[in-house]
């Protein structure tokens, strides 16, 4: 089983990405957990049709530790197993522990056994790693795997740049390895060509670059992932471009995260570049 | 064999390292200072080990029961929060053991994930939890943060700020408000009788006395009949002063009671020793138009017979102590006046204020001394030193008592915790009096070491 983590700044498009490309690799037959953590709970509402599921940290209030997989796991596009670790409202208790209890759940149940013959699962991470909670997904033993969702915007480059020390740390210590960059489009000048330098720096790949279509927003409104709601249109192609990068992947690296003169240096290059026709 | 054989004199800059800490919790303090308020209970927001631990030393050392409750913290309540056990809790706690108040301090654990004490204790008094006329007061008690002398002011000044209230402009003459500081319960009761025979209407608070030193009865009460009641704790707003015994542990109620309800106030040290005391009677006269009364001008004359009865033993004599700070530099300046000679002092609570003031009351003999505060002035630090060059005796607490034995050195227990002997509950070290029990306590370890090593020809009947 191959697990990976997603990371990204916030409001880039992790959670949308993730499902996408898991229904890809649903399609391609691949048996897939995706474990949602974010206190929100919408980690999973595009492959499950809807924010119907109870989260694991829900369960655990409501019913006690005495919880069982089936209480906290529902079945969702292609057969993929959806998981929402769930947590605190916003303002109270804490979030982060919240991500320790709920992950440490899921190993105690068995989540990961062999016996449930995954061949993926799949963490999606809240944007800011603010504390070690947060970091929980990439400690030893969980996800060996990362890649980050991110655009040819600056915020987006930073956080990036930013997740990677954190990979970096992990990776001392484990064996989190750092597999790409998803670019996920936002229409910005040399955004490809950034993105590709970028990844280069950081010694690791842009996996893959996913344009920007409004199907996604489309499916999005009707609860669905874009193969599942048009498995014919051009959108639908490129995650699947994604599931096949992403599963025939063999460049896992330590990242040197960038110094930030470096980094607005980059911006500067491609930034100031007249658009390319 | 010596216990703590393998110390040796090679002391080591440590930069991180603590080794028997000469300090504990924030929360030890809070709930000590919460069992000073008449029909109090403590309420620990946190897990059940952290009320345990803080229990059962407070039990140790005051061997009385130190009643306390607990939000008792769950996985559940560490990841949304605490807010659904601390309301179960006070629902509980008001309709089951009935106290007037309730005293929340908070735990690491509930500090950590940021639990808003005053907005859980106003939705349990919406829910109808609080019955009229009954109090929840908080204070924040992160133990990653000073010592439990911390935890006791921050309890302390919590009543002020929940309790406190002006009346009216005119102050009320002959009242004045004593924070005593973390004293053994005799003390409590020593600095009211002095307050009373200078005939004056003290409010002291916190106020253990009566309540970690209950005569035993026939019938058991969970609230014995000590502490300050809330009437008292009221009306601290309207008094004509405060005097706050010790800067650490008391400092910090009483500057918020000036700027709360105006009541001037003057913070002092402890009142160990003769000058200590003499401090704390002169900024009694104030209020009380001047007069010492014979009687405790008569004490302050024992003691300084007894003072120069005792000296020809005292004179030169090297100490070793550690502790808190608002003791430790009241013992430090009682010791200097009884021309021993402190050699080294040592607190695990932080603040370098604590070096100044030491520096101030050892005058020019400072550099003789080696002081320390912080995380790594602890018990191996100070063991390190005696190996280094010896001491005549130890004053602190029991940890000390390992020390003690190896090096064979006299130990006077004195501060928090002793645990290892009962009785020092019911005796003052405070006041003139207690400088005398002080006095006799050193001298008996001075001279029944002498008995125990003088050769047969030299030991004496009389002495």
């Amino acid at each position: 089983m191959r697990k990976i983590a997603i990371y990204g700044k916030g409001g880039i498009g992790k959670s949308t990405t993730t499902q996408n490309t898991v229904a890809a690799l649903a399609e391609m037959g691949k048996k897939i957990m995706v474990v949602g953590c974010d206190p929100k709970a919408d980690s999973t509402r595009l492959l499950l049709h809807g924010l119907a599921q109870k989260s694991v940290l829900d369960t655990l209030r409501e019913e006690g530790e005495d919880v069982e997989l089936d209480d906290i796991r529902r079945e969702g596009y292609g057969n993929c197993l959806c998981v929402e670790s769930g947590g605190p409202e916003p303002g109270v208790g804490c979030a982060g522990r919240g991500i320790i209890t709920s992950i440490n759940m899921l190993e105690q149940l068995g989540a990961y056994e062999e016996s449930e013959e995954l061949d993926y699962s799949f963490y999606d991470v809240l944007g800011d790693v603010v504390c070690g909670g947060f970091a929980m997904p990439i400690r030893e033993g969980k996800a060996q795997e990362i890649y980050i969702v991110c655009s040819g915007e600056m915020m987006a480059m930073y956080a990036a740049n930013n997740i990677c020390k954190g990979i970096m740390k992990f990776a001392e210590s484990g064996g989190v390895r750092l597999g790409g960059l998803i670019c996920n489009s936002r229409n910005v000048d040399n955004e490809k060509e950034m993105i590709e330098e970028f990844a280069k720096q950081l010694g690791t790949q842009m996996i893959h670059f996913v344009p920007r279509d409004n199907d996604v927003q489309r499916a999005e409104i009707r609860k669905m992932t874009v193969i599942d709601w048009n498995s014919s249109c051009p959108q639908a192609d490129e995650y699947r471009a994604l599931a096949a990068n992403i599963d025939a992947n063999k460049l896992f690296v330590v990242p040197n995260p960038l110094q930030v003169e470096q980094l607005e240096e980059l911006l500067m290059e491609f930034g100031l570049l007249e658009g390319v026709a | 064999m010596a216990l703590l054989r393998h110390t040796t004199d090679d002391v080591v800059e440590r930069q991180a390292l603590t080794v028997n800490p000469a300090k504990t919790c924030q929360p030890i303090g809070a709930m000590y200072a919460a069992l000073g308020i008449h029909r109090c209970l403590p309420h620990s927001h946190g897990s059940q080990g952290c009320c345990s631990y803080h229990r059962s030393t407070l039990s140790r050392h005051y061997k009385e029961p130190a009643m306390a409750a607990t939000s008792s913290f769950t996985e559940g309540s560490s990841v949304f929060g605490g807010q659904a056990n601390l309301l179960q809790g006070l629902n509980t706690i008001f309709s089951v053991y009935k106290p007037d108040v309730v005293a929340v301090h908070t735990t690491c654990l509930s500090e950590t994930i940021g639990d808003d004490i005053p907005q859980i204790a106003d939705a349990a008094v919406a829910k109808g939890f609080v019955p009229e006329g009954k109090r929840v007061i908080h204070c924040n008690t992160p133990s990653y943060v000073g010592s439990h002398t911390t935890g006791f002011a921050n309890m302390t000044k919590a009543m002020v700020d929940y309790f406190s209230t002006s009346t009216t402009d005119e102050k009320i003459d002959g009242q004045v408000n004593i924070i005593p500081g973390w004293v053994e319960p005799a003390d409590m009761s020593e600095i009211k009788r002095l307050v009373k025979l200078m005939g004056l209407d003290g409010i002291t608070f916190p106020d253990t006395s009566g309540v970690l030193d209950a005569p035993l009865k026939s019938e058991y009460n969970m609230y014995p009949d000590g502490g300050t009641t809330i009437d008292q704790l009221e009306s601290t707003g309207d008094s004509a002063g405060t005097i706050a015994l010790g800067p650490i542990c008391s400092g910090p109620a009483a500057e918020a009671l000036k700027n709360k309800c105006q009541v001037p106030q003057e913070t002092l040290p402890l009142p160990i020793g003769l000058r200590a005391t003499d401090i704390f009677i002169q900024a009694l006269r104030k209020y009380n138009g001047g007069e010492v009364p014979a009687e405790i001008t008569a004490e302050r004359g024992r003691l300084v017979d007894l003072v120069s009865d005792m000296s020809q033993y005292f004179y030169g004599k090297t100490v070793a102590l550690w502790g808190d700070p608002d003791q430790l530099v009241s013992l430090t300046q009682f010791l200097v006046d009884l021309d021993m000679r402190p050699k080294y002092i040592v607190t695990g609570t932080p603040g370098k204020a604590f070096l100044r003031r030491i520096g101030e009351v050892l005058g020019d003999s400072v550099k003789e001394v080696i002081a320390k505060q912080g995380p790594q002035a602890d018990m191996l630090y100070l063991h390190q030193l005696i190996k280094r060059e010896k001491v005549d005796l130890l004053i602190g607490n029991t940890y000390g008592k390992y020390i003690s034995r190896d090096e064979d050195i006299p130990l006077l227990r004195h501060g928090f915790p002793i645990i290892d002997r009962i009785g020092h509950q019911y005796f003052p070290t405070t006041g003139y009096r207690g400088a005398m029990r002080l006095c006799e306590k050193i001298l008996d370890a001075f001279l029944d070491r002498q008995d125990r090593d003088s050769p047969e020809e030299s030991f004496e009947l009389t002495m």
